[in-house]
């Protein structure tokens, strides 16, 4: 059984939501990537999204933005973030994990030796932000042979698109809060509750919320409504304010305790308020 | 067959489609829709023949370089005179019919992606006309090294905002363009300047520059009685190339040059050449030839024009290139500046920097040339733009 799956049947059992960490891999390095991946899951993540950094993130806003152009600075591939993930699990992680990456590394890469990689790599799940759900039927053939979960995408202003997207949606569904790139956001799409409904009305998946969320008080509010919440930036924003103490060997384990705190954080203000 | 394409999901063979994030499809597909419908609408076609005759000046020339032509050798050569178009460029005849467009939808703001500048002033100019409101996105790099421009647009009143994301030249400007109309797709249009993006922008964008070679058949066939041997014009995304190649298509007597910037030289890591060097790739909301590493980034692309400075190219290019429809041929910075001198001297016409690389190909093409031979450069633009960087490169001497 898919790990995905897995995880979300058990927070089901508990009546619990899904915290999903996105971080962008070998920000500040790969190395420390591995020991906040272990910090999240102690902090209590129940799925990680690995970003594969690129250098045209076009659904990314700056701080993601940041964090690709450093980890790019540091010659991280594609291959370097399925890497990881094994290395990972090999320190015994038991989480999901997620590839974030755009398409063009993936295509690159030749879609037969990606699949490969991926089942190697124990990776779970895929989101890619720029292919749409009219340019991805190969893809999805071979991620359901694999059985690899391909994450779609629906958006405020997908309206009739979703009943399709979600006709082969498995995992679970990925709604954008907001028309716009990640990154922070005190806003979101006015009809954003209305919009889940929907989603929800079509999905016989569980449904995620992302895009913008960074605060406990958000994460409790999406908590009632979805299955799973993904805080991205405001992750990789807090990893980046840390870096100096990541970057020192006498502060780099206070350096990790912070970003583990505020992972802690997020959880514990949706804990108190479990549905 | 050829000028059929692009098909329902906005190929051209393998390459073109749409690769964007899902909050972007219902706007692509909302554009095609209402593309589709006003195409074969005789009120909004008269609207944007009229703007091109009364404000920008079309027809455009079709001149017979005489000087030109004797200095190469023996064929006779024609300049399409884009560069006569008002802003001085054919970017013009894009962003007239956009802006009608954004009007007939009801949008009120419009932005668009610019490199040199070239397309901002025209988008710029246009807004200004039709009564919109304009953003216009320069990598801060481009902003620093077009001052002029910069203030051209915000003399027409639009917003320049300058990105500092990746290298802060064109490629961004059109990645952060595209960030923004995600978060603002509901009241705004996106003007895009070149062929290039998701679908379906490179076919209305080709569709809105074949005034190029629409007329220029016309006229060709006027003033010499049959069509040309070869026709010349520069590419960068390739939006001029495209609209002077695509009614020539389907006349395979015509040879069809498209010219890129090799830079320093395409044995360099210095040149825009995506078709001689580049590799098929997802690059901005389409499949293209790319510059890019064997892991997917898209690399930097290097030129002394900054039209041409772009790391892809049209899909519909590609295509052609795959197909042998069209030979794509990489020109040097050295090469393109001692054809523009060329022209300056023999014609008194100072063309734009991309323009010059289509002079600099036939320059090299000339030897094998017979009498029999008549050949059609596109002059996209005029090179006032350009005089203060070919300034600099040269040190302030002409060469």
């Amino acid at each position: 059984m898919n790990r995905i799956d897995q995880t979300f049947e058990t927070l089901k059992l508990h009546n619990k939501t899904a915290l999903i960490p996105y971080l962008t891999v070998g920000d500040p390095d790969p190395e420390t990537t591995l020991d906040i991946i272990a910090e999240l899951e102690s902090a209590g993540a129940d799925i990680i999204e690995l970003g594969v950094p690129y250098s045209d993130p076009l659904a990314d806003g700056p701080v993601i933005q940041r964090a690709s152009e450093r980890a790019l600075k540091n010659k991280v591939t594609i291959r370097t973030c399925m890497d990881i993930a094994l290395k990972a699990r090999e320190r015994g992680s038991q989480l999901p994990f997620i590839l974030f990456t755009y398409y063009n590394p993936v295509l690159q890469m030749g879609l037969g030796t990606f699949f490969e990689e991926v089942l190697k790599h124990d990776i779970s799940g895929l989101i890619i932000p720029d292919l749409p759900v009219e340019e991805s039927s190969e893809i999805r053939t071979r991620a359901a042979a694999a059985g690899v979960h391909l994450i779609p995408l629906v958006a405020p202003t997908s309206h009739e698109r979703i009943a399709t997207i979600l006709s082969e949606a498995t995992g679970f569904v990925y709604c954008v809060s907001s028309l716009g790139v990640t990154g922070e956001r005190t806003d979101f799409y006015s009809g954003v509750e209305a919009f889940l409904e929907t989603v929800k009305e079509y999905s016989r998946v569980p449904i995620a919320i992302g895009f913008g969320i960074s605060t406990g008080e958000q994460v409790a509010r999406f908590s009632k409504i979805c299955d799973g919440v993904v805080v991205g930036s405001a992750i990789v924003r807090t990893i980046e304010s840390n870096i100096p103490l990541l970057d020192c060997e006498e502060t780099r384990s206070q350096g990790l305790s912070q970003i583990g705190q505020f992972v802690a954080q997020l959880k514990g203000a949706k804990l108190a308020l479990d549905r | 067959m050829r000028t059929k394409l692009p098909d329902v999901n906005g190929r051209f063979g393998v390459f073109g489609g749409r690769f964007v994030p899902e909050t972007l499809m219902n706007a692509l597909i909302e554009l095609e829709q209402e593309y589709n419908r006003y195409a074969e609408d005789a009120d909004f076609k008269e609207e944007i023949a009229y703007l091109l005759k009364q404000y920008s000046g079309r027809e455009t020339p079709l001149y017979y370089a005489e000087r030109f032509s004797r200095h190469l050798g023996k064929a006779k050569i024609y300049l399409k005179r884009e560069d006569l178009n008002h802003t001085g460029a054919h970017k013009i005849n894009n962003a007239i019919a956009q802006g009608v467009l954004a009007k007939r939808m009801g949008k009120t703001k419009v932005i668009a992606e610019t490199g040199a500048g070239q397309h901002g002033v025209a988008t710029a100019t246009v807004a200004a006309l039709l009564g919109l409101e304009c953003k216009v996105f320069m990598g801060e790099e481009d902003t620093k090294r077009q001052q002029l421009n910069v203030f051209r647009m915000k003399m027409l009143g639009a917003e320049v905002i300058p990105v500092t994301s990746g290298s802060r030249t064109l490629k961004d400007a059109g990645n952060e363009a595209l960030r923004y109309w995600v978060s603002n797709v509901e009241d705004t249009f996106y003007v895009l300047g070149s062929a290039v993006g998701p679908h379906p922008y490179p076919m209305m964008v080709r569709n809105f520059q074949r005034i190029i070679g629409d007329e220029t058949r016309r006229q060709i066939l006027e003033s010499e009685g049959r069509l040309p041997s070869m026709i010349l014009a520069p590419v960068g995304g390739g939006s001029n190339a495209i609209g002077m190649f695509y009614p020539f298509l389907e006349d395979s007597e015509v040879r069809l040059i498209g010219v890129e910037a090799a830079g320093k030289g395409v044995e360099t890591e210095f040149h825009a050449a995506t078709m001689t060097k580049g590799t098929q790739g997802v690059f901005q909301g389409s499949m293209s030839y790319l510059l890019q590493d064997e892991y997917g980034q898209v690399q930097e692309a290097h030129s002394i024009s900054a039209g041409l400075d772009y790391p892809g190219v049209g899909p519909e290019h590609s295509y052609l290139k795959d197909i042998e429809r069209v030979q794509y041929e990489p020109i040097t910075d050295a090469e393109a500046l001692e054809a523009l001198q060329l022209l300056c001297r023999t014609e008194g016409i100072i063309p734009a920097l991309e323009s010059a690389h289509a002079l600099a190909q036939a320059v090299k093409m000339a030897p094998q040339w017979t009498e029999e031979d008549l050949i059609v450069i596109n002059l996209s633009g005029r090179g006032d733009k350009d005089v203060e960087s070919i300034m600099a490169y040269t040190g302030g001497k002409t060469i």
